[in-house]
């Protein structure tokens, strides 16, 4: 199995070579499109084949690399849950992209990278030593920014992927010191050996701290977030959808694999971190996305939340872990995996959803949107399938994985620290803001774009995307019902990771009655998306036939009711400004919002304007004083450059002495 | 003969360090070449003393470069360019004299301390002293560099560091004749490239400070 991964990896980093030769061709990227398709469909058979047969862990080791080491790859549970969602994912946006690369108009700043990003986040999965993790990460690192590049005449687009530059160096910087923490002083850089090695508390801590910054920077974790939203919506959409979808789960995975895997067992208190930072993280992603006017970073600024989602249902499965309540770890940490999974099945529906409007109309403000539901109505039923999932509505997949989260926190008071006793439920509640926001978000978004009246005549002129799209997104909108519907069969594929990870399991979901989910037998509590599905169905049918059986067939026409102000410009509807403002007003302290009117005085022909401005108090609280502190030393620091010959003398000199000092004392 | 041997190999070891010092003094550059011509010999002998108490043989060989090379050639070649140039003749420092003679003896302090802690394992209480004088030398020599403007006092100051340097390799037992021998001609490479350099700076600018150099970086400071 293992074999045929690592070969899955090298075809796809083999096929960027490819790219970059026929990409003068015509159907080059039909072609290139295609055959990542079919490989990321074959890893996805790889990864689910491991986890249904229970395979035996498969370790190889590549003579490549350091001499010492060489390549170690492994392929375990853990690795085949992530290999299936990094095939699913990488397929559906192969797919999408066969339609999209039709009329791309330069297709050669995207053809020679893309496979590679997929070829290098397998290779990421696949690691077993310091050395091959940090080296694959830092390619998908690179092609990704490659990729972000692709529409680089915009200054906009500029300024991102240097932002992002400089924080993916900046999170592998920092991952590389963890790696060093744990190898410890003999240099073990291979996985087995870190597993081996008993750390103290504090060194536990240190890494895993190092790990939420790290991992954190490249998954959108408060307050290393800012990169994100700048640079996922300005890919390609097909791109897009694989950084949000894909690339921040191959970080969690980073994440999980060090914290849960290597680094042994850490203290309780660990644990409140993670929590703390999960919680803040979701609620601000979400509060951002509420008030932002742009299609893809609304998108971008709910993967945040959905990692912040992540990390909390991480840190409980760290808490249950140290108090030695596996089976609840099992559980809190399934509801991790399987929100990641169910994150990168309507993710990137919702971006290509989001793409494909933005090849319809060239728009990505809301505002400039509409009514889109009459021009493209198969995208319009598939993206409402996509924002009822994320809005974690019933019977779709996005509810059941908060939910099984939500019955992890409601097992918090089993927990022996009353610090998490109360940390726990307070971050329940946050994450139930969270996902009352995500709901009121997703609102905004479908009906700003979809619903009412085009309000520009590029969304007046709209047309239906090619089928190619279509099928990318009708799978993954096929895969979020299922997912719902039929949750056991997700959570019995996934069990195995939790298993390799804390020796526990949830019990297997299979063979229950009607479908229902029974995460915690003794409690009692099932849910159950068949018989919702059901009594929708039924409930549903029931009323429209008594409203066609009892009603006029009749078809009326009439005006829409418009408070008495029979104006008939779109610009006066509800817009996305409109949705945003209570949310707006109500957090303004969070969200650094400002509203200025300026009134033209009697007689002043001028409009009166409203000016709404809200800011990122990350950027402004942390990375500006950052970014002046870097450079007043850098101006400080410049005179070294203009020294005499002597004073460099001098400094060296200097040196020497006071490490022989510092030397002298410490002995 | 043990006690006796490593009283005089202290005696010449020591003696440098004190060279060293008279070094720092000098307040003019031809004096300032005599005594160091002073230590380069005192540092022949100490290596030939070596020579004779650790029976190595090739010792002799390098306590002949230092002697033909360091006391000979290199004070009589820069004796030629301080008199060729017609460069001033007064040693330009940059602090007085008393602080540096006070920072010498802490380097010194510094330098014993720390060796004699460091080397605590080994066995040969003539090794460790060495060492401890030859890092001394070393560090003087580096103080010297830094605390002179003048291009020659720069050189003699890193051809003194040199001279630490051999006495600390001829102190350790047993250092083959290549990596002596390839020292000795790092010493004499660096005196012609630094040499070649004085008249390159002086043919441009009409005089050796190096401060001179600074306007011709072509950045402002």
């Amino acid at each position: 199995m293992i074999e045929i991964a690592a070969g899955l990896a090298l075809c796809l980093l083999a096929l960027s070579l490819a790219a970059a030769v026929v990409r003068g061709l015509s159907t080059a990227s039909a072609f290139v499109y295609g055959a990542s398709a079919l490989l990321c469909l074959v890893l996805a058979i790889v990864g689910i084949w491991m986890l249904v047969t229970q395979a035996a862990e498969a370790e190889m080791r590549i003579p490549v690399g350091l001499p010492w080491l060489g390549a170690h790859l492994r392929l375990d549970a853990l690795s085949a849950v992530f290999l299936t969602l990094l095939g699913v994912g990488g397929a559906a946006a192969s797919i999408y992209a066969i339609g999209y690369g039709q009329h791309e108009h330069e297709p050669h700043r995207v053809l020679p990278f893309y496979p590679g990003f997929l070829g290098a986040m397998t290779l990421v999965l696949l690691a077993a030593d310091a050395f091959t993790f940090l080296l694959s990460w830092e390619i998908m690192s690179l092609l990704s920014w490659a990729l972000v590049l692709t529409n680089h005449r915009a200054d906009e687009t500029r300024s991102a992927g240097y932002l992002y530059l400089v924080m993916a160096g900046f999170g592998t910087m920092v991952l590389l010191l963890a790696f060093g923490l744990m190898a410890g002083a003999e240099g073990g850089y291979d996985f087995a050996a870190m597993r081996e090695v008993e750390r103290s508390p504090l060194l536990a801590a240190l890494v895993l701290a190092l790990m939420m910054v790290g991992a954190g920077s490249k998954a959108g974790l408060l307050p290393l977030h800012v990169w994100l939203p700048a640079a996922h919506p300005a890919a390609p959409s097909h791109v897009s959808a694989l950084m949000s979808g894909v690339m921040t789960k191959v970080a969690l995975y980073g994440f999980i694999r060090v914290v849960f895997d290597l680094l042994g067992p850490v203290e309780w208190w660990m644990s409140v971190p993670v929590i703390v930072t999960g919680a803040m993280t979701a609620v601000m992603g979400i509060l951002f996305a509420n008030v932002d006017s742009d299609s893809k970073r609304v998108l971008a600024y709910s993967t945040i939340e959905n990692i912040g989602v992540i990390f909390v249902a991480l840190g409980l499965a760290l808490a249950f872990r140290s108090n030695g309540m596996e089976a609840l770890a099992a559980l809190a940490l399934m509801a991790g995996l399987i929100h990641a999974m169910n994150h990168m099945l309507f993710k990137s529906l919702l971006f290509m959803a989001a793409g494909a409007v933005l090849n319809a109309t060239g728009r990505r403000d809301l505002d400039g949107l509409g009514g889109l539901i009459h021009r493209m109505p198969k995208t319009a039923v598939l993206a409402l399938i996509g924002v009822t999932a994320i809005a974690a509505l019933p019977p779709l997949n996005g509810f059941v994985s908060e939910w099984l989260l939500f019955q992890a926190v409601l097992q918090s008071p089993k927990l022996s620290q009353p610090g998490l006793q109360f940390l726990v439920p307070a971050a329940g509640g946050l994450l139930a803001l969270a996902a009352a926001l995500a709901a009121a978000c997703f609102v905004r978004f479908y009906g700003v774009i979809f619903l009412g009246r085009p309000r520009t005549d590029a969304a007046r002129e709209a047309v239906e995307t090619d089928r190619w799209s279509l099928t990318a997104m009708g799978g993954l909108a096929g895969l979020c019902i299922m997912a719902g519907v039929l949750p056991g069969g997700l959570i019995d594929l996934v069990a195995p990771a939790t298993e390799m990870l804390l020796a526990a399991r949830l019990p297997a979901q299979a063979n229950n009655d009607w479908f229902t989910l029974v995460p915690v037998a003794e409690v009692r509590s099932s849910y159950s998306g068949f018989l919702v599905l059901l009594f929708i169905a039924i409930s549903g049918g029931a009323s429209a036939w008594l409203v066609h059986r009892f009603a006029s067939r009749k078809l009326r026409r009439a005006p829409a009711w418009d408070c008495g102000f029979p104006n008939a410009d779109p610009v006066t509807q509800y817009g996305a400004g409109s949705f945003a403002q209570p949310i707006r007003r109500v957090m303004a302290l969070m969200l650094d919002a400002n509203e200025t009117v300026v009134m033209p005085p009697p007689g002043d022909m001028t409009p009166a304007r409203h000016t709404i401005r809200t800011k990122d108090l990350a950027w402004s609280r942390i990375y500006v004083p950052l970014i002046a502190a870097i450079n007043t030393a850098a101006t400080r620091l410049n005179a070294l450059q203009f020294l005499t010959i002597r004073r460099y003398l001098s400094l060296v000199f200097g040196a020497l002495i006071l490490l022989l000092t510092g030397l002298a004392i410490w002995n | 003969m043990q006690g006796y041997a490593f009283d005089i190999a202290h005696m010449l070891a020591g003696s440098l360090v004190l060279v060293s010092f008279m070094m720092i003094y000098q307040d003019r550059i031809y004096a300032l070449l005599n005594t160091f011509a002073l230590q380069a010999a005192l540092l022949a002998l100490a290596v030939a003393w070596q020579a004779y108490t650790q029976n190595a043989p090739h010792l002799y060989a390098t306590a002949a470069i230092a002697l033909i090379f360091k006391a000979m050639i290199v004070p009589w070649a820069l004796h030629r360019v301080v008199a060729r140039m017609g460069i001033q003749r007064t040693v330009e420092t940059v602090t007085g004299v008393v602080p540096t003679m006070l920072a010498g003896m802490g380097l010194v302090a510094l330098s014993i301390l720390l060796m004699l802690q460091l080397t605590e394992a080994a066995e040969n209480a003539l090794a460790r002293e060495d060492l401890a004088f030859a890092l001394s030398v070393i560090l003087l020599g580096l103080l010297m560099m830094v605390t002179r403007r003048n291009a020659v006092t720069q050189v003699v100051g890193f051809m003194s560091l040199e001279n630490g340097l051999i006495l600390a390799a001829a102190g350790a037992q047993g250092m083959p004749l290549v990596v002596e021998i390839s020292v000795a001609f790092s010493v004499l490479i660096a005196m012609i490239v630094i040499g070649v350099f004085l008249f390159r700076i002086r043919e441009r600018f009409d005089s050796v400070d190096i401060e001179q150099l600074d306007a011709f970086r072509g950045e402002k400071r």
